[in-house]
């Protein structure tokens, strides 16, 4: 127990540290000390398509933010502290987030009596424990893309009607942010087992503040105000609907036309200048660092990628200090990090990444070590293909970018831009890139958890790498109790990934500036754009 | 009896006629043809721009200088800088290169090809030429944008790519209309001649109606180039072509356009008015070849 509480203690501290460390400009407050108003829809623009609806498949924004409304979560971050990463609170469960018994191997949840699904069927701990059983020990055949955040849980049951225990392998703290996932829907378990497991990925059943209404394939999702809602008085919203809207211009238009009150993704610094521009105190602003960061990820199955000294190259060419200061300008791009969240404590602090390649802050020194291992490997004007994905913000602007950073130590790159769909089977399937761009975006921000996109053994890792080292470091990290001895051990990790091995490059992290009408109230951005996506805090000023 | 200095008198004078000749000729093509001319000189200067621009661009085109990114046009940079920094002016000039290296490589190819597959149908006739025909008709029922932007969705994106997207729709289009004319020139009792005389087929096609369907094709080859150029710049626009940080005018509008329309407008004025500049070029000069060749307009 004595574990649990400095655990928590120091989850508290991270919080509040995470609290005043992110960023809001002004118009963040505008709902402080008024009034909630009630009626009206909200029209929001989405950037990406909804590949299906099943949040526990899907890792996509386009698919959270129009389908997010239509259920709920067993917890969830604060909606009114959703900066925080230790900020959590019920949503399904009733009373405080539980804190681990029996050293942390034991979580307990109540679950409240009041809620029924969209079809009247009453919610109870079984639907709880089969969402989380779909989630943790999907049969096979059955897809589950955040299996891999619960490694921890050994088992998940109902011990009475509205009782839901975890019993975990291990202590662990990033079981209680792993729980928070915002694609954790929770789904009837008598869909699930008279509809079967794939029912989902078409049809909705939630027991969120909206019901769904119509989807119109590329064109919008519509939901209305689900009057059992279990917040009383909540949504203040009659409804909603999600605009799809791929090209950023035309949301930005959308926008600016009022033809959409906000896009939750976020927008570059130029367009936010523009809107800022054009319609003044109409337009609120609220900025975060996000919980993405973008990379490189050389195919270490291919030559010349195998050789460290060529991929130590690759990072060293890079000037991230130098990028941060002018990208930050023109990109969704601005922080410079290793492999954890920037400002959060197991992050590393400038004077540590200063010490990993390609962080030094003498550019030229850098690169000149850039050309002395290209030399070496025999490898001088190394030519190979960046695998980029066609999306502007930020991965076009950030690998143009790159090819420049290359070209300074007299590589030569040439750019394949490929759709989504390509650019992951090349990654997935074919496998057969030079150097790829790759990306670590999660929602809660959950180090220890976000860090295995590194492990050669994740099932998001593209390096095609084995490395035996940076597992069992790993291993350790994963159960280390104090904060001081994850912090040490995260260091350890991050220079085995970043300077020894360079097995992937880290970039510049993302930075989120979400621009919007002003009489939008009641939302608040949080460091990832999957985050505090139920609208069921969202009222409209009109 | 002749000396060898009246031959070579009659040498230079033959030599200096043939020069008054070429000069006389673009006199009159001027005269005749004022538009023409100018697409001309405008078709010339693209292509001198693409030969010379390494000496002709002031900077690397592609090299970012973050510390210029955005700057508007003034003495430094002649036609200012994108958000990465990097000069317009010489973007512009690489990118004629891109420009006329797809569009001259789709037309020429796809010309041709519909050059031998169009006389070939004529000349064969029959069931062949119905079954060619048919699968023209195939071809030809997609829009030229729609039919590239499929190659292109199979294909993937890249250069090589995109040239065989654009050379794709023009080669049922060169087809049809030379085959129209080598149908009449299969009738003329030359080619029953060549035929008795025992001449291959290729030898007839290539060597005997090919060369008389020639004005029908040059009219097509230069409307192809203007066509592949805009087509380039569309798939590069939309993504699907050529890719960054190859300078490409396409490109350039897709890259920054949308977002600095507004603040920065030389970075959607410059590669538009380079495109729109090539495209009637290209055009003015095919519709003055097409009145030259064309025995009804010359008459007027």
């Amino acid at each position: 127990m004595k574990y649990t509480g400095l655990k928590y203690a120091t989850a508290l501290a991270v919080g509040t540290v995470m609290a005043f460390g992110l960023a809001a400009s002004p118009g963040q407050a505008a709902t402080d000390g008024m009034t909630p108003k009630k009626g009206g829809v909200l029209n929001f623009v989405v950037g990406s398509k909804i590949p299906s609806f099943d949040g526990h498949v899907e890792t996509t924004f386009g698919m959270v933010h129009p389908i997010r409304p239509f259920y709920s979560l067993l917890i969830r971050i604060n909606p009114d502290n959703p900066s925080s990463p230790t900020d959590f609170v019920c949503d399904v469960c009733e009373g405080d987030v539980p804190k681990g018994e029996d050293g942390g191997k034991t979580f307990t949840f109540k679950i409240r009596k009041d809620i029924k699904f969209h079809d009247g069927t009453p919610l109870s701990a079984q639907d709880v424990v089969a969402t989380f059983n779909k989630i943790i020990f999907p049969p096979k055949g059955i897809a589950s893309s955040r299996k891999a955040f619960f490694k921890m849980v050994e088992s998940v049951k109902a011990t009475d009607k509205y009782t839901v225990q975890f019993k975990l392998k291990f202590p662990s703290g990033s079981f209680i942010p792993a729980v928070a996932t915002p694609f954790n829907f929770i789904y009837s378990k008598k869909d699930l087992d008279e509809k079967g497991y794939k029912w989902h990925q078409k049809n909705i059943n939630g027991t969120g503040p909206f019901r769904f209404v119509e989807y119109q394939p590329g064109s919008f999702v519509s939901g209305k105000k689900y009057e059992g809602y279990h917040f009383k008085g909540q949504p203040y919203l009659d409804g909603f609907k999600a605009i799809s809207a791929p090209k950023m211009s035309l949301r930005l238009q959308a926008i600016r036309g009022d033809r959409a009150a906000i896009e939750f993704r976020g927008f570059p610094p130029k367009a936010r200048d523009d809107l800022v521009k054009a319609l003044g105190d109409k337009i609120t602003v609220q900025e975060s660092d996000w919980n993405c960061v973008l990379m490189f990820t050389p195919n270490q199955k291919k030559k010349p990628f195998d050789d460290v000294r060529v991929r130590k190259a690759l990072t060293l060419a890079v000037d991230r200090w130098g990028g941060s200061k002018y990208l930050s300008k023109i990109a969704i791009v601005k922080t410079v990090g290793g492999v954890v969240f920037p400002k959060h404590p197991l992050a590393a602090t400038k004077e540590e990444m200063v010490k990993l390649a390609g962080y030094g802050t003498d550019i030229e020194a850098n690169r000149a070590e850039a050309r002395r291992l290209l030399k070496e490997a025999g490898q001088e004007g190394l030519t190979f293909t960046l695998n980029n994905r066609a999306v502007d913000q930020p991965y076009k602007v950030v690998g143009t970018w790159l090819i420049d950073q290359w070209k300074k130590v007299g590589m030569n790159v040439t750019q394949q831009v490929n759709p989504s769909p390509v650019f992951y089977d090349i990654l997935r399937k074919k496998k057969n890139f030079d150097v790829s761009i790759d990306f670590n975006c999660q929602s809660v921000i959950n180090p220890i958890a976000d860090v295995t996109k590194f492990l050669g053994s994740a099932g998001n890792n593209y390096g095609n790498y084995d490395d035996p080292v940076l597992e069992a470091i790993y291993a350790k990290l994963e159960r280390a109790e104090t904060q001081e001895e994850q912090r040490k051990l995260m260091r350890e990790f991050e220079t085995r990934a970043l300077n020894d091995q360079a097995l992937i490059g880290v970039t510049l992290w993302w930075y989120k500036i979400n621009a919007y009408r002003s009489y939008v109230k009641g939302w608040k951005i949080a460091p990832s754009h999957y985050l505090n996506q139920s609208l069921d805090n969202i009222w409209l000023d009109k | 009896m002749v000396t060898t200095s009246e031959i070579q008198v009659e040498a230079e004078t033959e030599e200096l006629l043939e020069k008054k000749s070429v000069f006389f000729h673009l006199k009159t093509f001027w005269r005749q043809q004022p538009l023409g001319a100018i697409g001309g000189v405008i078709v010339l200067l693209m292509i001198a721009m693409a030969i010379f621009a390494p000496f002709l661009a002031p900077y690397d085109p592609e090299l970012n200088a973050f510390e210029f990114m955005l700057v508007p046009p003034d003495w430094q940079f002649f036609l200012g800088t994108d958000q990465f920094g990097r000069d317009m002016l010489s973007r512009l000039i690489y990118g004629a290169r891109t420009a006329l290296f797809v569009g001259f490589t789709a037309a020429f190819i796809g010309a041709f090809t519909g050059l031998v597959l169009g006389v070939g149908s004529a000349y064969f006739g029959g069931k062949i030429d119905i079954i060619f025909q048919r699968i023209m008709d195939v071809f030809m029922a997609f829009p030229l944008i729609i039919m590239a932007l499929a190659v292109v969705a199979v294909l993937g994106p890249g250069i090589e790519n995109v040239i065989i997207a654009i050379t794709i729709p023009f080669i049922p289009q060169c087809a049809r209309v030379v085959r129209s004319t080598a149908l009449s020139i299969r009738e003329i009792p030359y080619i029953d001649a060549a035929r008795a005389l025992g001449y291959s087929h290729i030898r007839i096609i290539l060597r005997h109606m090919a060369p008389n369907v020639m004005a029908p094709f040059l009219i097509m080859l230069t409307a192809f180039v203007g066509q592949a150029i805009l087509l380039e710049a569309s798939l590069s626009y939309l993504g699907l072509g050529v890719q960054e940080p190859t300078p490409a005018w396409g490109l350039m509008l897709q890259g920054g356009a949308e977002e600095y329309v507004e603040s920065a407008p030389w970075v959607a004025i410059w590669p538009g008015i380079a495109i729109s500049l090539a495209v009637f070029g290209f055009n003015l000069f095919g519709d003055a070849i097409r009145d030259m060749l064309d025995p009804r307009l010359r008459s007027q």
